[in-house]
Formats: structure tokens, sequence, C-alpha cells
């Protein structure tokens, strides 16, 4: 390397840059540590990976090596899982500034968060729970949302959640909420397929419906992921979001109904318990990215497409 | 934000500590703004969160304290590490921070009292994964020692690495450790002497090590910043058959500083 391109690569703060690598037209999945060999010794891999940004929110360690490894050949979309976005009470300034100094340190090319919050007052609850749709918790998710914006100096995506219960509360559906959330602070947005087929049999909607309300437009990553099934009070299916298993057929059917429509829009299988070998997962993403390659000549009729 | 809505906000309690309220609290009703869809009833949908938040602490903490749970097994863990989470939740979203009270809990737990080694083995493990996420150092090198003149080496003073923590035991708490954070079969003690652990991060890898007899006062001296020498006297006035040049070499075989200055220049 000429003296001339290691200046280039070297930042203000000493730190390697890492490489610009795009995500358009993707699948990817779930970086897992216990993977990162089987992945290393993997000779053509396009694909890009997802962390949840908290586990790497540690001073430095092997977590921290294994993404930097990971990061110089792929795509890294970082995952926030415990903002707290969907609050009443502040950001935590400090969980900002560490999520924050992670976006500067690896370059992710996605960015996102979840419509949802896990801390009060000071207890972390660990779960991503829902909120009710009322122009008051509009009103504070758009000034999270400003706020993290704001400190990490770019668009970030934010989840549709996959929820049990609902809130007498609410004045607005759901995909309204959204849609207002992304015009008012122009953030982009995550659509979670499997959170929707989710919250759809658990609230007695159809999915289809969801999604014809959702904007899509504005939509810069796809979520696929299993869920389990349990019983709800009146003995009637109600689906788990557990991240533990397959993509559901009925999820893919809408994943591909969705692609059909916009086009590709990068896609991430999430799988983050009772983790299977890495070939299972790749298989998965692979199914994902045979869709998107059906229908590269698609594209949103606006050309509008978040990243 | 109106004026009004701002003072309704200030009067009533907000969504979310309604729904905080119950979720730690089984014996709490469900939050009264929570429904299900039409006529349904919310209980064993709100139960899906009080679960998710119960169990994944759990999880969390048998994924830091494994020794533990293998010691206890899985149901007398999970009971004791229920308690735990509703005495004490975590206060931090970095999950990889929580469980530094579990040591203690577990010394004060009723049903644990007839295993006084556990808390000193969760305190190895909880070491072992501040060790895992500490910030990244090059250990002292090898030769650093060999450039100091003889007569200075006892005003040596050194910096700790940062994956560098020491725990001290009355028990064989590094047998019962290291038997048991691996899944091969348990073989029996052979030692009821008191162990204290020194736990490192040479080549990005955390080792648990057994110190020699006076190895921790030694190390952890230098650790606070103490001179070579009065690491030294300490651990000779600790253990008379304390090998100075043996665990100088072990400290730096094994990564516990990353530099290391002379005292008193002046």
């Amino acid at each position: 390397m000429d003296a001339i391109s290691r200046i280039r690569d070297v930042r203000p703060d000493g730190g390697l840059r890492f490489p610009v690598l795009p995500v358009a037209d993707l699948a990817g999945t779930s970086f897992k540590h216990e993977h990162l060999n089987a992945i290393l010794a993997e000779s053509s891999l396009t694909g890009f990976f997802e962390v949840h940004a908290e586990n790497y929110m540690g001073a430095g360690g092997p977590p921290r090596q294994a993404l930097e490894r990971i990061r110089r050949d792929h795509p890294v979309s970082l995952h926030g899982v415990c903002m707290s976005i969907g609050g009443p009470q502040p950001l935590d300034p400090v969980h900002l500034a560490r999520f924050r100094a992670l976006v500067e340190r690896y370059e992710p090319a996605l960015v996102s968060e979840h419509l949802a919050w896990s801390t009060h007052e000071t207890t972390y609850f660990n779960d991503l729970l829902p909120l009710p749709y009322t122009p008051a918790t509009l009103a504070h998710v758009c000034e999270h949302i400003d706020e993290v914006q704001n400190t990490i100096g770019r668009r970030i995506l934010i989840e549709n959640p996959s929820t049990y219960v609902a809130f007498a509360s609410s004045t607005m559906s759901e995909t309204d909420f959204i849609r207002a959330i992304a015009c008012r602070t122009g953030c982009g947005l995550l659509l979670d397929v499997n959170n929707v087929f989710v919250s759809a049999t658990n609230h007695g909607y159809a999915a289809l419906d969801y999604l014809s309300d959702f904007p899509l437009a504005d939509v810069g990553e796809i979520h696929l992921a299993g869920h389990a099934e349990q019983r709800d009070d009146e003995g009637k299916r109600l689906l788990i979001d557990s991240h533990d298993a397959p993509v559901a057929d009925a999820v893919w059917k809408l994943y591909e109904i969705v692609i059909s429509r916009c086009g590709p829009i990068p896609t991430l299988i999430e799988w983050d318990s009772k983790i299977p070998a890495w070939p299972v997962l790749r298989v998965e993403a692979a199914a994902a990215q045979a869709i998107l390659d059906r229908f590269t000549s698609v594209r949103a009729v606006d050309g509008r497409h978040a990243a | 934000m109106l004026l009004d809505d701002l003072m309704e906000e200030k009067l009533q309690p907000s969504f979310a500590e309604d729904f905080a309220r119950g979720l730690l609290n089984p014996a709490r009703a469900i939050p009264v703004d929570v429904v299900g869809p039409g006529e349904k009833a919310p209980i064993k949908r709100y139960n899906v969160y009080r679960n998710n938040v119960t169990v994944s602490l759990i999880d969390a903490l048998a994924a830091t304290f494994p020794a533990v749970q293998r010691i206890t097994g899985v149901e007398f863990f999970r009971a004791m590490a229920r308690f735990h989470i509703r005495a004490t939740p975590p206060r931090s979203p970095l999950l990889f921070e929580y469980g530094r009270d579990f040591p203690a809990f577990i010394e004060g737990y009723e049903h644990a009292q007839d295993m006084p080694w556990l808390a000193d083995t969760a305190r190895i493990e909880r070491a072992w994964l501040d060790s895992y996420h500490a910030a990244d150092a090059l250990p002292l090198s090898p030769d650093a020692l060999a450039a100091v003149p003889s007569d200075r080496l006892g005003d040596l003073i050194f910096t700790a690495h940062p994956a560098a923590r020491i725990v001290r035991s009355a028990y064989p708490a590094v047998a019962i450790f290291a038997m048991n954070r691996v899944e091969s079969p348990m073989t029996a003690l052979r030692s009821s002497a008191a162990e204290d652990a020194l736990i490192t991060r040479p080549d990005m890898e955390v080792a648990v090590r057994l110190l020699p007899p006076g190895g921790a006062a030694f190390l952890k001296t230098l650790i606070d910043g103490g001179t070579l020498s009065a690491a030294a006297d300490i651990a000779f006035s600790e253990t008379s058959s304390f090998d100075l040049p043996a665990n100088i070499a072990g400290m730096i075989e094994a990564a516990v500083f990353s530099n290391m200055h002379l005292g008193d220049w002046r």
C-alpha cells in the first residue's frame, strides 16, 4: 500500500476506515460469534450481517474484535435493541453516546431501532414493550427519534413491533402512527414481516391489510424470523416473536408479496435463540436472496427507497 | 405540546409506569388500559411480557454464571435467579454488566448455605465476563524487565491490564470453577484448601489461573500501584515460601500488566 492510500485509510481518531460496502439488493443474517470461523471459511459470501448494538458496547475484547473482522469483508447492520425510544422518559444520554460511538467505529450500512420501550425509571426490562398510539406518545417517539438521528448524524430505520396486547387509550392505528413518525422525523422504516404476521394473528386482523396501509416506500430493511405458538385466554392461537426457528411459510409468502411490489430491499434472517449451525442460517438467507433476485426489475414507482 | 397535555402528564402515571409495575410482580393486577382485541381478555397476553422479562433475565444470569448453574442444577439455579431478579433487576441495558450483586445474593441465599464456595465460584465467573469485555491493551513484553538495572527493579510500578482481575477465596473456588465451567464429567475434588484466582486475557482469550501462595497479595499490591519491593514484602510476610522470580515470570506470561515505570525518580 502506498503512502497516500494509507493516509486516506486512517481517520483523524487513528482508527482504520472500513471499506464502503453497499447492502442494496442483499440478504443477510444475524451475526453470532459461534459462526465466526464458519463464516471466515466461506469463499464467496455476499450477504450482510446484523448485530445487536448492545453486545458491542463493552470497552474491547473478543466481541469487538470479531465484529471488526466481519466488518472488513461484509456490510454490517447495527440494530439497537434497548434505546427505549417508545417510552415517555428522556433517552439515556450515556446509552445514546455509546450508540453513537459504535456507529462511528464500525461505519454500518444500516442503523435501526425499535418502536418499543424497555426501560422505566432505572429498571431495564430486557423486552420490547408496547405503547399506546396517541398524539402524546407520538410526540415523545418523534422527539426521541430526532434526538437519535441528530446525535449519530444519520437516518435510522424504526422497526414495527410484534405485540400481544393493545391499549384502550390508543386513538391511532399502528400503521398511521408509523407513517406519522416517518413523515415527521424523516426516519426510514424496518419492516419486520414476521412481526406483522404475529401481530395480525394476535389481534385478529389481516396481515395483507396491514401491509397495504404500511408506508412501504420508506422501508430500508426487512426482517424475517421464526415464531412460536401459545394459547390466549380464550384458547385461541397466540403467536410469540421468538426468533428461534425457521421463517414460517406464511411469512415467506407475505415477504414475496412485498418484494414483488417494492423491488429488492435488504433482508435479514433474524435468529437469536436456539441458534442453528451456520449452514442452516445461510440456506435461509439464500432463500431470501432468491426472492430478491427474482424481482430486481421491480423498483418502487417513485424511485424512493430508504437506506 | 400544549400546556394542558403537560399538566395531565404530570398528574397521571404514564402508560409505562402502569405497564411496568406488574412486570416483575405477578401478584399485581393487569393495568386497566391493557386490553385484548374485541372482547378478548388480556391476562395471558400481558403474562407473555411478564414471562419474557423474567425468563430472559434468568437466561442472562445463566449465561454469565454457567458453572454455578451446573453445580446447583437448572431448577435450583432458576429459582434462585428469579428471587434475585425481582429484588435486583438490571439498571443498565447492557446485560453483560448485570449480575454484579448476584455473588453476594448467593452468599445470603437461604437454600445455598450448605454450598459456602458457591458465591466465590460466582465471583470468578463475574470476573471472567468483566475480563472478556475489558478494553484492549498490549501486555507488557517479556523483555521489558530485562532492560531495567537490577538495583532499580524494586522501584518498578506497574499498570494493570484492563482485563486483569483477582478473586481470593477461602475455598477451592478455582478448582470448582474449572471443573464446572466445561461439560466434561466431574471428578472428586482433591483439596479443600483456599484458592486465589487470577483472571486475565492473554491473546484475546480469557484465562483463569490458580495463584501460588502469596501470589494474590503480591499482584493486588502491584495492581493498586505499589512498588515491586513493597509487593514482594507483603507477599513474603503472608507466605515465607513466596517464590518471587516464579511469580514475576507468571505475571508476565499471564498478561497481568500492560505497562510499567520506575517510581522514586527524584
